[in-house]
């Protein structure tokens, strides 16, 4: 298929389409809009069902009851309404059911604002709700990234039987570029005998997270955390970028990526021996990628839009062998390259150019 | 031997968790033959709340989904768009529709959702041990209305049937009691009635039916169904609000 010009957003409906997924549910807020209007338009042409819940509360249960019911199901929303559907993803992670949430990051907290801002990655990446959960967390740097993810989630999402999420920006979202929707590689799926389709010619299947008796309750968490357990030995991906000789190492996801790989380029075009780690999931952490680095690396500088949330999983990962580093902007306010090279520089002990 | 009484198929043989008197288990029987006789097991998706029903799913052979508390019709609505074909159904109490999930019954209702609703109304909080609902009468004391209900405080109970009854998309809205054996047998063709409108697919259905909690209202069993008759019904007064042949 050629390549086409897409704005993030529509190109999220897409691929879902494209990745099977044939119901949608939720609730209008800025700067996803245009995913539940493309789903609108186009679910229909394709036998799917686009549903405006009454609130994300009501979307994201029916989400739930959607993906009891076998279907491949998503919901899009952003940081102020995946904070009211929280509850309902705990009780997904806990019924361990597939399916896909898109967090398109506004400024927070509160109301906030609706430019993009990257301070929710601890709520997607250490749960979110209540209870030990983990989603499986995705951080596209591209629309192409972002599509390619999302194609690939729903799989993902069957495979572990747990919810998986797709944490973008403002600036994702918003943004047009060239995309082409490619089939992607297929995982083993067992079939979806766990839900809820009616009992003819079988015993009834029930949809659950209550466990009243504690030990069940602890044997159900055992199972989830050597779900989590497996998805950090099997799943980390991440990108590094001229870390070979590095001396200070950048760590950054999502559209900050982009600022700090270009960051990357005029440090290195200055002489000075920087590179990037840029985590693609985040929730497993790709702590791989900080045991593959060279001896070189001196110090570590994480760069978000936020006042500092992944840059606690950076430390975790160096485990106190070097210094880690935080340059952040908030409130919507995405970091200017001539700010990060000023940090960096000067962690390097030069002067900035 | 004839064989003149017996469990029907869509009810397991666990004993239910209910406390003695509770009327749950009457509620629960009509329901489990209302499915039998239209022969819709198998297709029957039952969604459990959260409140003293919360285990249905225990009790109901059939498929089933437990819904965080008040979502129940939201989770319903999510099964059925999947599998508009089958009977969809949600078992939610007063606390948990009338309360924390008013919205979600409203809208399902708005939206024509082809479900049905049982709707417990017990006029309190029975699973937490007996707090005040949205449903308990001005005057009633519970936990947390230890001086009775005071209107001037916190306002009258809400007549959930009444409400629904003036949206479009609820075609079959009855009031129900299950007191004596005629109101039993009464509950039972509503139930029936609410399940075959939603096969018939006109649109959203909901039996409300006043029940009994002799543990949280003080009261012996017997008791408790005389306060049911001479207090909830003059409130509450039975009989059908919206009736799919109203709808064209």
């Amino acid at each position: 298929m050629a390549k086409q010009l897409m704005k993030g957003n529509e190109a999220i409906g897409e691929a879902a389409i494209q990745a099977g997924c044939r119901y949608f549910f939720g609730y209008p807020i800025t700067p996803q809009n245009e995913v539940p209007e493309y789903m609108s338009r186009r679910l229909p042409e394709v036998d799917g069902v686009f549903l405006q819940a009454e609130s994300e509360v009501a979307a994201i249960n029916m989400v739930y009851g959607a993906a009891g019911a076998g279907a491949r199901v998503m919901t899009s929303s952003s940081s102020p309404g995946i904070s009211l559907k929280q509850e309902g993803i705990s009780y997904i992670a806990g019924s361990e059911l597939p399916c896909l949430i898109i967090n398109i990051i506004r400024g927070g907290p509160g109301l906030g604002g609706i430019q993009p801002a990257q301070s929710d990655y601890f709520q997607a990446t250490k749960g979110g709700g209540h209870g030990d959960y983990n989603l499986f967390v995705f951080a596209p740097a591209s629309v192409q990234e972002m599509v390619d993810l999302i194609m690939e989630s729903f799989d993902i999402a069957d495979y572990y039987r747990n919810p998986v999420m797709i944490l973008g920006d403002g600036t994702l979202g918003q943004m047009m570029e060239p995309v082409e929707f490619k089939t992607p590689q297929k995982r083993d799926l067992p079939p979806k005998d766990w839900a809820t389709t009616g009992c003819a010619g079988r015993e009834p299947n029930i949809i659950n997270s209550l466990s009243l008796v504690a030990e069940n309750l602890e044997q159900h968490n055992h199972k989830l955390q050597k779900k989590y357990k497996h998805m950090k030995e099997h799943e980390q991906r991440w990108e590094s970028y001229k870390t070979d000789d590095a001396e200070l190492v950048m760590v950054a996801y999502g559209t900050t990526a982009r600022i700090v790989k270009s960051v990357v380029n005029k440090l290195r075009d200055q002489g000075v021996k920087v590179g990037l780690i840029r985590p693609i999931t985040i929730f497993p952490f790709p702590e791989k990628a900080f045991a593959e680095l060279p001896s070189t690396v001196k110090a570590f500088l994480t760069v978000e839009m936020s006042a500092g949330q992944m840059v606690e999983d950076v430390r975790l990962a160096v485990n106190g062998k070097h210094p880690v580093h935080f340059c952040g902007r908030t409130g919507g306010i995405i970091p200017a390259p001539a700010e990060i090279i000023k940090v960096a520089t000067e962690i390097m002990g030069g002067e900035a150019k | 031997m004839k064989l003149i009484f017996d469990r029907p198929s869509a009810l397991t043989d666990k004993h239910t968790h209910y406390c003695p008197g509770c009327t749950h288990g009457i509620i629960h029987r009509l329901v489990a033959e209302a499915i039998d006789e239209l022969e819709v097991r198998e297709q029957a998706i039952g969604v459990a709340s959260v409140g003293c029903s919360v285990l249905a799913y225990e009790y109901f052979n059939c498929d089933m989904q437990q819904a965080a508390h008040g979502r129940a019709p939201a989770v319903a609505t999510g099964i059925k768009r999947v599998h508009p074909d089958k009977v969809v159904f949600t078992y939610q109490g007063d606390g948990d529709l009338a309360s924390i999930g008013m919205a979600e019954i409203v809208h399902a209702a708005a939206r024509g959702e082809k479900i049905t609703t049982i709707f417990v109304n017990n006029t309190i909080y029975g699973m937490t041990g007996g707090q005040m609902a949205p449903t308990s009468l001005v005057g009633q004391k519970t936990t947390t209305s230890p001086y009775g209900r005071q209107a001037e405080h916190c306002g009258y109970p809400i007549r959930m049937s009444e409400l629904l009854s003036t949206l479009q998309g609820a075609v079959s809205v009855a009031r129900v009691s299950v007191h004596d054996v005629p109101h039993i047998l009464k509950a039972k063709k509503a139930i029936k009635k609410a399940f075959e409108t939603q096969l018939s697919g006109k649109g959203f259905s909901i039996v409300e039916v006043l029940s009994t909690c002799p543990t949280n209202w003080g009261k012996p069993p017997i008791e408790a169904l005389k306060w049911l008759e001479e207090n909830m019904i003059p409130y509450y007064p039975l009989g059908e609000f919206r009736s799919p042949e109203e709808v064209k």
